[in-house]
């Protein structure tokens, strides 16, 4: 990597951490992870949150009970990803603790204690490599002291091994629990020694499996669905059916002739309806009758929007765009043998498979929450705003929740304020917010429509000389000049050939909210990268691997060859296929993870069949062979059911795709095989809830590329009638 | 910052003069402005009352017999009596349970049912993923799930899809592969209650037209006047 | 109206409209979460209990029609199968969110109490009924077959 590239990284990472991790109150109030200043300021006013964490002298994350277990503390959200596992195994390492008597807690939202709570970006494991592994050998260090004390020997002499302390001349030895009164008066050291990768016992090993899995097949784990409070009520909320619609009028004197239905008012996102249980909730706001003022409504369709994309591509539209990559001379005048692409892309729904939800009761000044949420010191800060309160009196338990994928971290914490508006009315009783599926995938935070145009020259040599890239979408956030879409594209490496790159993205303005969908702008950045890169190398008459390869060979991309020599090594590439079957490469970085995805394809009945994919990825040090492994099949599986089926469309402005059978996900009988290899690394580890997602719908269309010649120029790949889930067995 | 250890400390302290007063200022002034954006009143929609809206039924009607009457030739009668009835026999209602593979389709745009099910040994599901896993005696309005006692696929011999009327006709009228005489042919189409449901689907789903006694009607005078088929 | 329905093998009376769908019954009056609201359609299949043996979608099931009838859920599913498959299933650390596995739990023992050895493509017939938003199919595949050599190797 040359010294421009890690350059330009760092700085992007640090503004995305900005960014996500950055919130805004009133304009002044920044939660970053970078500046130490706002942080104190930010803590003053958080001051933690409702109930302390349980106090420990081995820190926030830290617990060790006399009953020899290790507590992990965790401070994100686990939806799946396994972060559980990962944290906990970086602490078990350091402290050389036995695995099997380590368990995981999560965190409630407490800013003091634990610093900014944000679930984001596939960056837990990443941001807290140093704070853990710290944690588990400053834990370490404490018992080694001790032992050491009351044994009347050197630390050299102490050795820790799966939570027995021993002294090797001796043959002395104590458990952490006999221990603790002792390790506990010793002075935390500052900077603990960490293990060499090398040495490592646990990491990287298949003991590190998850630690939640018992309460997943028993029906115990308790999501913020199941939360069952004391007087609780249940509520519903009739929201527009188009974004931007607000409310008129509403008569609800059906809905409360229902039996068990407790009130029905108006609030900002609609008309709320409370009752005694779910159904009757339901029912409740079946019984509405609401009008909606959709003066400012979006009314468009699809197909519409689309055309004005199109239009806001070509400069037709008084939209300036933001320039975000740019290398020679960006005004520079295309000869007539350019190559120009096109793509478009829907919006997409996370369709987590828990809707959205949340449990809220304000009390006096006392606000809590009971929620699955990605982005909890965001929530603290917006429940204060609803209830009138300080954040500091904001207590938020956090659940795992049933799916995420980016819905349940919103800028504006959407379903959580919603939640804290219904429950201003309840006079103290605690509310369960219930969205419906219906609810769910016609509610927006979706990932944006996207236009994509590219015009590229090759020169002499078969390569890229000049590349002019127009991005059209909508920002995520307002803050940031949308660069989260043009990720994937700034940097690449298949620019390093020409001479002149002009990267500019253009971000219309309509009432649609969208947000972070899993990989963010990697989901439609990594489909058009690298199915254009093997559409390049079909005209420059090269095999995309070899073209890749030469690519990154000039660009200096070191990780990219690795995962590529490798791919090429697993996947059987340039080896015979039967007849019928072609395959596909991509290879994306996203969130600082680098993947190789071969996908083997045919076309049957007019749609694609994928029976197998290798997967190569280098995510620095794996914690967790096993949950990367998981990650990737399930990166995949999503990944495919958003080449295939994704798609949120509007007629005049009305959602169409509204529950599982209008919006597809993949099912069993289409799930192809998974083989996923892991590059042996010694850099930092890097996150793998997301970036198994990008390079599957290229690789796809790559292999479509050679079945039937065609470029994909459009996703998802089917649509109207073809779009019910495939009755073919990719087995059979 | 790896400089700033280096720098000395009287311009250090006035950096932080600097960085430190705007913020404070800046925060103080945002808290204002919240508690002002948030304490300042807005009126809320009160319930009041709203007529519901009238639901215009369209249903689409099957012509009488007696509006075949006038058909002299009897053959041609019984063809055009038979495109009548093709109407309900086209309608997604029946075609959607009379696949040509072993998945049936659903709703107006007979798309392929989702999810994926198989017709079974007994036209009514596999093992763990019958019918009846989802599907009731009756249409059940909280979920949108249609449902009858009866609720299976036609036989694969009575594939309907892609199929002409004129093949339709033909079939169901042979019995080795419809399983009906004349008799019970007529007595399936008037008296069944899966068939029945095809005019009572309940959900978005299209009725299929005219009911179940016109259909009836029609069915009859088709097969008085010598049950004929169109080519 | 009242209801009497036998729950894990329990008689509870239950005070509620017979229209109520019995996933609501179960989770909000007898509190029983185990069973989730995933689609509310029969879509996903989160909501799969055994009534009288067979899997149902609760979603989709009236309270007044299961009055008669036996009704498992995820919290008492027992027997042979049901424990080779959780054991399966914890070998394979299934889960991700694991939101829909109750569902993928209660379609796999019932798929193994009928068909003892099944074939992908009874896997396939049996199990694309229940949606995993996290993809974790292949690990449920692979766990369905682990679950069904542990109860071929019990009864030889």
């Amino acid at each position: 990597m040359t010294e421009s590239k890690v350059e330009k990284r760092r700085f992007a990472m640090t503004r995305r951490r900005l960014i996500l991790g950055g919130s805004l109150v009133g304009g002044a109030l920044v939660v970053g992870y970078t500046a130490t200043h706002p942080m104190q300021v930010a803590g003053a006013i958080l001051q933690g949150g409702g109930s302390d964490p349980e106090p420990s002298v081995f820190g926030p994350f830290v617990r060790i009970g006399a009953d020899d277990w290790v507590t992990v503390v965790n401070k994100h959200q686990e939806m799946g990803q396994g972060i559980h596992t990962a944290l906990a195994a970086m602490v078990a390492e350091e402290l050389d603790a036995d695995w099997d008597r380590v368990r995981v807690v999560d965190a409630r939202g407490n800013f003091r204690a634990y610093g900014p709570q944000l679930t984001a970006g596939s960056n837990s494991v990443a941001s807290n490599w140093d704070t853990l592994r710290n944690a588990g050998a400053a834990a370490r260090t404490m018992f080694v002291a001790a032992a050491a004390a009351r044994w009347g020997v050197s630390p050299q002499s102490i050795a820790i091994r799966d939570s027995i302390v021993s002294h090797t001349g001796s043959g002395r030895s104590a458990t952490f629990a006999e221990l603790l009164t002792d390790a506990s008066r010793q002075t935390p050291p500052q900077a603990p020694e960490l293990k060499q990768p090398e040495d490592y016992r646990l990491i990287g090993t298949d003991r590190v499996r998850r630690k939640d899995t018992v309460p997943k097949i028993t029906g115990g784990q308790v999501y913020t669905q199941d939360v069952d409070l004391p007087d609780m009520l249940v509520a519903m909320v009739a929201h527009s059916p188009r974004f931007g619609g607000k409310l008129a009028r509403f008569d609800a004197s059906d809905a409360l002739k229902i039996p068990a239905v407790v009130d029905a008012f108006a609030i900002e996102t609609g008309v709320a309806v409370v009752a005694e249980n779910t159904f009757a909730a339901r029912r409740g706001r079946d019984a509405l009758r609401v009008e909606w003022d959709d003066s400012k409504a979006e009314t468009r369709s699809t197909p519409e929007l689309f055309r004005y994309y199109h239009e806001v591509a070509a400069g037709r539209t008084d939209i300036e765009p933001n320039v975000l990559e740019t290398k020679g001379h960006p005004d520079a005048q295309f000869g007539s043998d350019v190559l120009e692409f096109t793509f478009d892309f829907p919006y997409l729904a996370h369709a987590p498979l828990e809707p959205m939800n949340c449990v809220a009761q304000i009390d006096g000044w006392d606000i809590k929450i009971m929620s699955g949420t990605q982005l909890v010191t965001l929530d603290q800060v917006h429940a204060a705003r609803i209830g009138l309160t300080i954040p500091g009196k904001v207590d938020i338990e956090v659940l795992p929740a049933g799916g995420s994928f980016g819905r349940r971290g919103t800028a504006t914490s959407d379903f959580v304020v919603e939640c804290l508006r219904i429950a201003r009315h309840t006079n103290g009783r605690p509310v369960k917010l219930i969205w419906t599926r219906e609810d769910d995938m016609a509610g927006g935070f979706y990932r944006p429509m996207v236009h994509h145009r590219a015009w590229i020259e090759l020169g002499p040599d078969g390569f890229p000389a000049r590349w002019r890239h127009h991005v059209v979408s909508q920002e995520m956030v307002p803050i940031g000049g949308n660069f989260q879409n043009f990720e994937g594209i700034t940097g690449s490496p298949y620019f390093v050939t020409a001479s002149v790159v002009d990267g500019k993205i253009f971000s219309p303005s309509h009432p649609v909210q969208c947000g972070f969908w899993r990989s963010v702008g990697l989901s439609h950045t990594g489909m058009v990268m690298e199915h254009i890169i093997d559409q390049l190398a079909r005209q420059a008459r090269r095999d995309p691997a070899d073209y890749r390869w030469a690519l990154y060979q000039r660009a200096g991309a070191a990780r990219h060859l690795a995962v590529l020599n490798e791919l090429c090594l697993k996947s059987g590439w340039g080896s015979p296929i039967e007849t019928g079957w072609a395959r596909g490469m991509a290879i994306t970085e996203c969130f600082g993870t680098v993947v190789g995805q071969v996908a083997e394809v045919r076309i049957q009945e007019g749609r694609p069949v994928v029976r197998k994919v290798t997967a190569v990825v280098d995510c620095g040090i794996p914690i967790s062979p096993d949950q990367i492994a998981a990650q990737m099949e399930g990166s995949i599986g999503f990944g495919l059911t958003a080449a295939l089926y994704g798609a949120v469309t509007l007629k005049d402005g009305f959602v169409q795709e509204t529950n599982f059978d209008s919006y597809p996900i993949l099912r069993m009988n289409e799930m192809p095989t998974v083989e996923t290899h892991i590059i042996r690394s010694a850099n930092r580890p890097t996150g793998m809830g997301e970036p198994g997602v990008p390079p599957i719908a290229p690789a796809v269309a790559n292999a479509m590329l050679i079945l039937t010649g065609s470029p994909t120029t459009s996703l998802p790949i089917l649509s109207g009638n073809a779009l019910g889930n495939s009755n073919v067995s990719v087995r059979s | 910052m790896i400089g700033s250890r280096e720098s000395s400390p009287e311009p250090r302290r006035r950096r932080f003069r600097i960085g430190c007063l705007p913020i404070v200022l800046v925060v103080v002034a945002a808290i204002v402005l919240a508690i002002v954006y948030v304490l300042y009143p807005r009126t809320m929609p009160q319930t009041q009352p709203i007529p519901a809206a009238q639901l215009l039924e369209q249903i689409e009607r099957l012509r009488p017999v007696s509006d075949f009457d006038g058909i002299p030739d009897l053959q041609e009668r019984s063809i055009a009596l038979f495109r009548e009835a093709g109407r309900v026999l086209e309608s997604p209602r029946c075609m959607n349970c009379h696949p040509r593979t072993d998945r049936p389709t659903q709703t107006d745009a007979m798309r392929p049912h989702t999810p994926w099910v198989s017709r079974g040994p007994d036209g009514a599901g596999e093992a763990a993923m019958r019918c009846s896993t989802c599907h009731r005696e009756e249409n059940y309005a909280a979920s949108g799930v249609p449902g009858n006692p009866k609720w299976k696929l036609a036989p694969i011999e009575m594939a309907w899809q892609g199929k002409t009327l004129g093949e339709i006709c033909r079939q169901i009228l042979d019995p080795a592969r419809s399983h009906m005489n004349r008799e019970e042919l007529f007595r399936h189409m008037v008296e069944d209650e899966l068939v029945a449901w095809a005019w009572t689907p309940g959900g978005q789903r299209t009725p299929a037209p005219g009911t179940q006694a016109e259909f009836g009607a029609i069915i009859k005078a088709w097969l008085d006047t010598g049950g004929e088929c169109p080519r | 109206m009242s209801y009497a329905i036998f729950v894990n093998g329990q008689i509870h009376h239950v005070e509620d409209d017979g229209q109520t769908p019995l996933l609501w019954v179960l989770r909000d009056t007898l509190k029983l979460t185990g069973t989730k609201y995933g689609c509310g359609v029969a879509q996903c299949g989160a909501c799969t209990v055994h009534v009288d043996g067979q899997p149902m979608r609760s979603c989709t099931l009236p309270l007044e029609i299961v009055a008669s009838s036996q009704i498992t859920t995820i919290e008492a599913v027992e027997g042979a199968e049901a424990e080779a498959v959780r054991a399966a299933w914890l070998a394979r650390d299934v889960p991700q969110c694991g939101f829909c596995q109750s569902g993928q739990i209660m379609c796999a023992v019932a798929l193994l109490r009928t068909v003892g050895s099944p074939t992908d493509g009874d896997v396939d017939t049996a199990m694309s009924g229940n949606i995993c938003r996290c993809a974790t199919y292949n690990r449920i595949r692979a766990a369905i077959h682990d679950a069904a050599g542990t109860l071929r190797g019990q009864t030889t």
